[in-house]
């Protein structure tokens, strides 16, 4: 007898009322998509939890995608069997017998959610317990801190037997939440700061700024391999490439140099709130934190964040820096972040940003310059991509490998 | 043509020739140029990476490419005694290493490390138990085949690796150049910190070949220059062979999953030919050995080398032990070991299978080979 399902525990979604099927239909959808390469494999939901089916399918690899999932709480490896006590027995000894087990504790913890079956939870527990321990060499009971704790759940359609939990992503399932911006740098932040948004089940689109000759190839690639990293969490992601060289030349000749960085800022916002309307996502997410840089003190932020007064989100506005790159090498980001390409922040920065812009002066300095038409094409010439998380490198190299 | 010596060099899949000619041609600039070509070079490297990563089940950035094993091997043999040599000299291995490992330990001894050479039971096999017995406070290394060579053996390396879990400071070393795509081992799950593998041996081309360095690892580079392969190998990459053998990797582990149970019975038709085969002895273990190494002892009086050109008169490729060492006339190191005595260690036979070879070429093959014993043993008898 073998694992041959897995079985799945919601999230915190378990909590949303009426809209909870809603949630786990996009939940059971998002995973069948992330779990593609196993074609045997078959899902089948209820409202408090969901099983894979394996049909001979490999169960590492399947539960190594299903770590990325958000809106799973948890998992484990199940075995089912029918409703009789003497078939019960023989699965949870055969769930334990493929653990290692040897010198190990262990406990029986059954649930009868099916009062109509003849055992109580508590003759159950004994019962299989008797029968592990008669069965199995260096196994002893340990009813406080199991090493192995053998659920036994005895349900209308048959009895589960679970033996070891696996902590999933968490969150909410992608795309519950409805749909983002996401400004994508190139740096640490921004790819934190996109993946804890879909943590909180949105979708994003990413929007990048390029200026080339200032950046080269090599950087666009860096944010290609970036959003790949969160098509992981995310499935297909879109990104958008915006031409930004002209923007950034007209702000570096037109406004004071202390204040090119936060006019730069608030053109960078504009035009992502356009890309926005155009793509009908509701919220524009940054990986801004406070405090780190000049663009980043509140004085700043409040300036730039004038241009629009969508919905800004800054999943990392309260975490410090230490924080961030812990997330970020979890999320196998921060190798990637950290190549050393100069991106459009970095080319043109003043040595000397203001740390405490006036409002009044961006906007005369500002009204010198006539940015609408040089925004409104950079928006329209924005090139787009579709990543996905298996094809993300482009289709050019495929056949070499 | 039955070729039987995979164990020496597999044949290359057509589709990693293929790759190798697009990027040596088409991807010919250096992946450090700064310019697109340059970067398109690069990002086939970073592609490599990635692909052998996924399917050794480490991380990118624990791959260091190199020329192939015997590089792999010097480096993290020597890598980790000049890295930590302030921690300890003392490092064990078994005494049938390839020698790419059991030479670079030689160079050490003669520079004041001390090595422990384990020896092997019948069937050529180490035990952890062993390995545990000879570790000392100052062992920084432990270096284990996967799978040998010579005879076939596996390696209790899951055990090893469990047990060198309690010796922080003693590092682990699996060459498995012998055993990838042929014999599972899952580096994560057995604790291994480095590990060799080699183009050529999985149908890929000579001149590129992987070290895995688990994350934390270091060592000091042999190569020092330019800064390449994450400042542990400088060189300029070689780019298509390094391509070519991702692919290999990729089309070999495929050949795995479906044909591993065919290799498997391959081998065992091969072992229930050779046993009625009069005058040869087979050495390799019954139980524990991998799927496609089989070796025997000819009958005393017969030559080895002779032997392999009598049978390649009939299109049929052996070996004499390994082909590294078949060129000397030695007797097999292994075979010594595994306590079968110097006369039948210099008589030893080696044939190697890959996924290639098929169960219709053991009749034709067996008959030359007992047409070569015949012929031998008249003209010497």
């Amino acid at each position: 007898m073998k694992y041959d399902r897995i079985l799945i525990r919601y999230g915190e979604m378990t909590t949303k009322g009426k809209n909870r099927n809603v949630f786990v239909r996009r939940l059971k959808q998002n995973i069948a998509r992330k779990l593609r390469a196993f074609p045997r494999i078959q899902i089948e939901y209820m409202r408090d939890r969901m099983y894979i089916l394996l049909n001979g399918e490999p169960h590492e690899p399947i539960i190594d995608k299903l770590k990325t999932v958000f809106g799973i709480h948890s998992f484990s490896l199940a075995m089912k069997c029918e409703n009789d006590l003497a078939a019960i027995k023989e699965t949870a000894l055969a769930a334990v017998r493929q653990l290692p087990h040897n010198g190990k504790t262990f406990k029986v913890s059954a649930r009868r959610v099916n009062k109509q079956f003849p055992y109580r939870s508590d003759e159950l527990n004994h019962e299989i317990g008797a029968h592990i321990l008669r069965q199995t060499d260096g196994l002893t009971v340990n009813v406080r801190e199991p090493d192995i704790d053998v659920r036994v759940e005895v349900r209308q359609d048959g009895t589960y037997v679970t033996c070891r939990d696996i902590f999933g992503a968490g969150g909410l399932p992608v795309g519950t939440s409805g749909k983002a911006m996401l400004m994508l740098s190139g740096g640490i932040d921004s790819p934190v700061a996109g993946y804890l948004a879909m943590k909180r089940g949105l979708e994003i689109e990413a929007v990048h700024f390029f200026s080339p000759p200032y950046t080269s190839e090599r950087a666009k690639q860096k944010v290609i391999d970036l959003v790949r990293k969160l098509t992981v969490y995310g499935g297909t992601i879109k990104l958008h490439i915006v031409p930004f060289t002209e923007v950034q030349q007209a702000i570096y000749q037109g406004v004071p140099n202390e204040y090119s960085l936060i006019s730069t800022r608030r053109a960078m916002l504009a035009i992502t709130d356009a890309l926005r309307r155009r793509h009908r996502a509701l919220a524009i997410v940054t990986g801004e934190s406070l405090g780190q840089v000049a663009s980043q003190t509140l004085e700043s932020m409040y300036v730039i964040n004038e241009v629009t007064n969508t919905p800004i989100l800054r999943p990392l506005v309260s975490m410090d820096k230490l924080e961030i790159i812990e997330l970020a090498k979890q999320i196998g980001t921060h190798d990637i972040s950290i190549l050393p390409y100069e991106d459009c922040c970095t080319i043109f920065t003043p040595r000397a940003p203001k740390t405490k812009p006036k409002k009044e002066k961006v906007f005369h300095y500002e009204s010198q310059l006539d940015l609408a038409p040089l925004l409104e094409k950079a928006v329209n010439d924005t090139e787009t991509l579709v990543i996905d998380e298996e094809t993300g490198q482009g289709d050019e190299f495929a056949e070499l490998f | 043509m039955i070729y039987l010596d995979n164990s020496a060099t597999t044949k290359p899949f057509p589709e990693a020739i293929d790759s190798f000619v697009a990027v040596a041609s088409g991807y010919f600039a250096n992946p450090s140029s700064l310019h697109g070509l340059g970067m398109k070079a690069e990002r086939l490297l970073a592609q490599a990476r990635e692909q052998v990563a996924a399917m050794l089940r480490v991380k990118p950035g624990e791959i260091v490419f190199t020329s192939g094993g015997t590089e792999a091997n010097n480096l993290a043999i020597k890598g980790v005694a000049w890295q930590y040599r302030q921690r300890g000299r003392h490092i064990i291995t078994t005494e049938i290493e390839h020698p790419s490992v059991a030479e670079p330990c030689r160079q050490l001894e003669e520079l004041g490390f001390e090595v422990t050479y384990l020896p092997v039971d019948r069937d050529g096999r180490v035990s952890a138990k062993q390995v545990e017995r000879a570790l000392r406070d100052d062992t920084i290394l432990v270096s284990v085949m996967h799978v040998n060579n010579e005879v076939g053996t596996v390696q209790p390396i899951e055990e090893i690796g469990a047990l060198l879990a309690r010796y922080p400071k003693t590092l682990f070393h699996v060459d498995r150049v012998q055993g990838i795509c042929k014999v599972p081992l899952d580096l994560q799950r057995a604790g291994v910190d480095l590990c060799t593998i080699s183009a050529h041996k999985f149908h890929g081309l000579r001149g590129a070949g992987a070290l895995y360095v688990r994350e934390g690892v270091r060592l000091m580079p042999l190569l020092a220059g330019g800064g390449q392969e994450m400042r542990l190998r400088s060189g300029t990459e070689n780019v298509a062979a390094i391509v070519a053998m991702a692919k290999a990797l990729r089309l070999a582990m495929e050949r795995y999953e479906r044909d591993i149970g065919r290799l498997k019975e391959l081998k065992d038709k091969w072992l229930e030919a050779l046993a009625a085969v009069p005058d040869i002895a087979i050495n390799t273990p019954r139980d524990g050995a991998a799927p496609h190494i089989i070796n025997f002892s000819l009958k005393p009086g017969l030559k080895p080398e002779v032997f392999v050109h009598e049978l390649e008169k009939s299109g049929v490729y052996v070996s004499t032990t390994s082909a590294c060492s078949s060129k000397k006339k030695a007797p097999s190191k292994t075979l010594l070991a595994m306590g079968l005595g110097e006369d039948r260690a210099e008589r030893g036979i080696r044939i190697s299978l890959s996924f290639d070879n098929t169960q219709e070429e053991i009749a034709p093959a067996v008959a030359a080979i007992r047409q070569a014993i015949k012929t031998l043993s008249e003209v010497t008898g």
